[in-house]
């Protein structure tokens, strides 16, 4: 059971999201419509995990990110679940190294998959347990262009399916449940792929930011 | 090789006329017959017709309809000019005396005006001695009200010129127009002399001072004289009439001063265009994202939960609200895919570069995307850069066969230089797109280029260049 802050502005999500996290066994215990009252409600709140939306009022923008990095830096173990109308890897860049400066878990996820209850509080779970998780749709999108560039010819079919899921940012023991395999043997493909890609072998954010910074092609910005 | 550029200043399939048409044609000057007393067509004429053939055929002159326009055109001037000048007179005293109290202002900027409808009254009635009439240098009107009107009207130029040509016909077009018609009444009289002296027997009719006349055949003289001053007549009303067409023609026909002010609104206008045409992108792209994404968001996350709340034995329940909630899930990506289409919010949060690499990331051919600039460019480039690229990126997915895309952007000399080239087998004919041309033109209203160069064989390149500072 996690204490949740929410920050959604259309009213119908809100409530939606509100009886979704609720009947999940969760508390809500601010659910707000902006950017700067997402930042006093977790000042006031200390919430266990923070749920927003990207676009907010007044600007309708990239306000819910911009609080997310000023709550990082003011909580550097806060646990943050943005949810986006659409992902793109560059907004996904911006989080991680933005909001990767703390230690706290960072998710970034296409609104759709709060359709997919159990899945979606499950992400979170694991947002909340510190993990880092990345939207599938920014995988698959790097993913099917780096393969067309052929720059992941170097790796087998399994190590790219462990890429894949290290991108998404799963953690050995959950990559070696996804794909019924030992984690001794996931932690021998992950340092394949990373001494492959000239990748530093670290963990957590910088290892999701690490993979995806390399599959877009470009560092960290 | 089909090598073409498109801009604004040399697309070969315009020619200069159709840009014309994009004025009014209403304004376009209408051309009468050509009847056989004019100067014959095709003969270069840019002078006065009537002094074309005064000069040419000045018999010849004599005997056509030319004298008896001439005559009209001059007289009915005089008549006209005297109204105007009475006006004029009539209008400034009362205006200067009014003028103590507001109203007299008023009528002295009313009478600055009247040039107006004397203008159009005038560019029609030289018709009487040209093949044409005359192009309205004012620009179009509509719904601006009274008093809209007579503000734009005295900010144009035309207005001021048509009052000082009418004043030119008040004065000298009345005073020559009363030179001709005194020659003309004369002359008449004199020609007549014989029929006046036979019907005024017995009794004589003086003609000079001192000198009265008994008989018809004692008159023939004078009548001799009247007929010479009938012909002098004729010809002085020629010369008149052309001299007043000459001063009509230079101070009520459109000059270019007035178009190139015209091409200015048209370039302005075009560019609000456009600018509305983005606001109305935006306005929907927020309405999408406020209304209908919202929505199936919703709709789906209250099927996840009412799949949770169907027990494990309602297998048949549980299947159709996860098919459901499938579809609702299509309908999200499909209005996603197309709320990118209209109005990309990564352009808006992170500008062109990132906005390119991320539609690159999901272009079916692989794409190189090389685009380093120094600093945000300004919206409307921004917005022409990347539709430009998407558009690219769509003709060389549907008809390059290329297996790959490489996109270069540089700023140099304060000027944006984006090039999308593919490896396809080129051949791509750059009027075949409607959507080619329509960035063409979005790219000329930023006073940018595009051009298009596909040779067969290829490869094809796309080239946009526009300046930066708006």
């Amino acid at each position: 059971m996690f204490r949740v802050v929410l920050a959604e502005d259309s009213v119908l999500l809100r409530a939606g999201l509100v009886e979704l996290l609720t009947s999940g066994g969760h508390e809500v215990v601010a659910a707000v419509g902006d950017a700067e009252a997402l930042v006093s409600a977790v000042d006031e709140h200390r919430p266990d995990v923070v749920v927003t939306d990207v676009r907010m009022p007044p600007g309708h923008h990239d306000e819910g990110l911009r609080a997310v990095m000023v709550l990082r830096r003011r909580y550097a173990d806060l646990p943050v679940l943005v949810l986006s109308q659409y992902v793109a890897t560059v907004y996904a860049t911006q989080l991680l190294s933005g909001g990767g400066a703390g230690t706290g878990g960072l998710g970034y996820l296409l609104k759709d998959r709060v359709g997919e209850v159990s899945e979606f509080l499950d992400a979170l779970a694991r947002v909340a347990a510190g993990h880092t998780v990345i939207d599938p749709e920014v995988v698959r999108v790097l993913l099917v262009q780096q393969a067309q560039a052929e720059t992941l010819g170097r790796l087998t079919s399994r190590e790219q399916e462990v890429l894949a899921l290290m991108a998404q940012g799963l953690n050995n023991q959950a990559i070696a449940q996804r794909l019924t395999i030992t984690e001794s043997s996931v932690v021998k493909h992950a340092s394949n792929i990373f001494m492959k890609l000239d990748l530093d072998p670290t963990d957590g954010n910088r290892r999701v930011l690490a993979v995806l910074a390399h599959l877009r092609g470009s560092g960290p910005e | 090789m089909p090598e073409r550029r498109i801009d604004d200043g040399g697309r070969p399939e315009t020619p200069a006329q159709e840009r014309t048409s994009v004025e009014d044609r209403a304004q376009v000057p209408e051309r009468t017959a050509v009847e056989d007393w004019m100067p014959a067509e095709g003969h270069e004429r840019r002078g006065v017709a009537v002094w074309d053939v005064l000069r040419d055929r000045p018999l010849h002159y004599l005997l056509s309809p030319w004298p008896l326009r001439c005559l009209a055109y001059v007289l009915s001037g005089a008549v006209l000019g005297y109204a105007v000048l009475l006006a004029l007179t009539v209008l400034v005293l009362v205006g200067v005396t009014l003028s103590v109290f507001g109203v007299g202002l008023l009528i002295l900027v009313a009478t600055a005006a009247l040039g107006v409808p004397v203008a159009i009254v005038e560019r029609r009635r030289i018709r009487l001695v040209e093949p044409e009439s005359m192009a309205d240098p004012h620009s179009l009107l509509s719904g601006v009200g009274f008093k809209g009107w007579f503000r734009a009207r005295l900010e144009e130029r035309a207005t001021w010129r048509e009052l000082g040509y009418a004043v030119t016909l008040g004065v000298l077009g009345t005073a020559s127009g009363a030179g001709v018609a005194l020659l003309l009444g004369f002359s008449v009289f004199l020609a007549a002399a014989p029929l006046l002296v036979w019907a005024a027997a017995p009794d004589t009719v003086t003609l000079l001072p001192g000198d009265p006349v008994g008989s018809p055949a004692e008159a023939l003289p004078a009548s001799a004289a009247g007929l010479v001053g009938l012909v002098l007549a004729g010809y002085a009303a020629g010369w008149l009439a052309g001299a007043q067409a000459k001063v009509a023609r230079l101070l009520l026909s459109p000059r270019d001063e007035g178009l190139s002010t015209r091409v200015i609104e048209l370039t302005r206008s075009r560019a609000r265009l456009i600018d509305a045409f983005e606001a109305e992108r935006r306005r929907i792209e927020r309405d999408l994202h406020d209304g209908a994404q919202q929505q199936l968001v919703a709709l789906s996350m209250t099927l996840g939960l009412a799949e949770m709340q169907v027990r494990e034995e309602n297998a048949r329940a549980r299947e159709l609200l996860a098919r459901a909630r499938g579809e609702a899930r299509l309908a999200l990506e499909q209005l996603r895919r197309l709320v990118r289409d209209i109005h990309p919010q990564v352009l808006t949060d992170h500008g062109l570069a990132a906005a390119v690499t991320e539609v690159a990331l999901r272009n079916p051919i692989p794409v190189t995307v090389d685009i380093d600039l120094p600093h945000r460019l300004p919206a409307p480039v921004e917005t022409t850069a990347y539709f430009t690229v998407t558009e690219a990126l769509a003709n060389a997915g549907k008809h390059s066969g290329a297996s790959h895309i490489t996109i270069t952007g540089r700023v140099r000399d304060d000027r944006l230089h984006l090039a999308v080239t593919d490896d396809g087998r080129g051949g791509a004919d750059p009027d075949s797109g409607a959507g080619l041309r329509g960035l063409a033109d979005r790219v000329a209203i930023l006073r940018g280029r595009l051009t298009v160069v596909s040779p067969l064989g290829g490869p094809t390149e796309l080239r946009v260049e526009v300046p930066c500072s708006g």
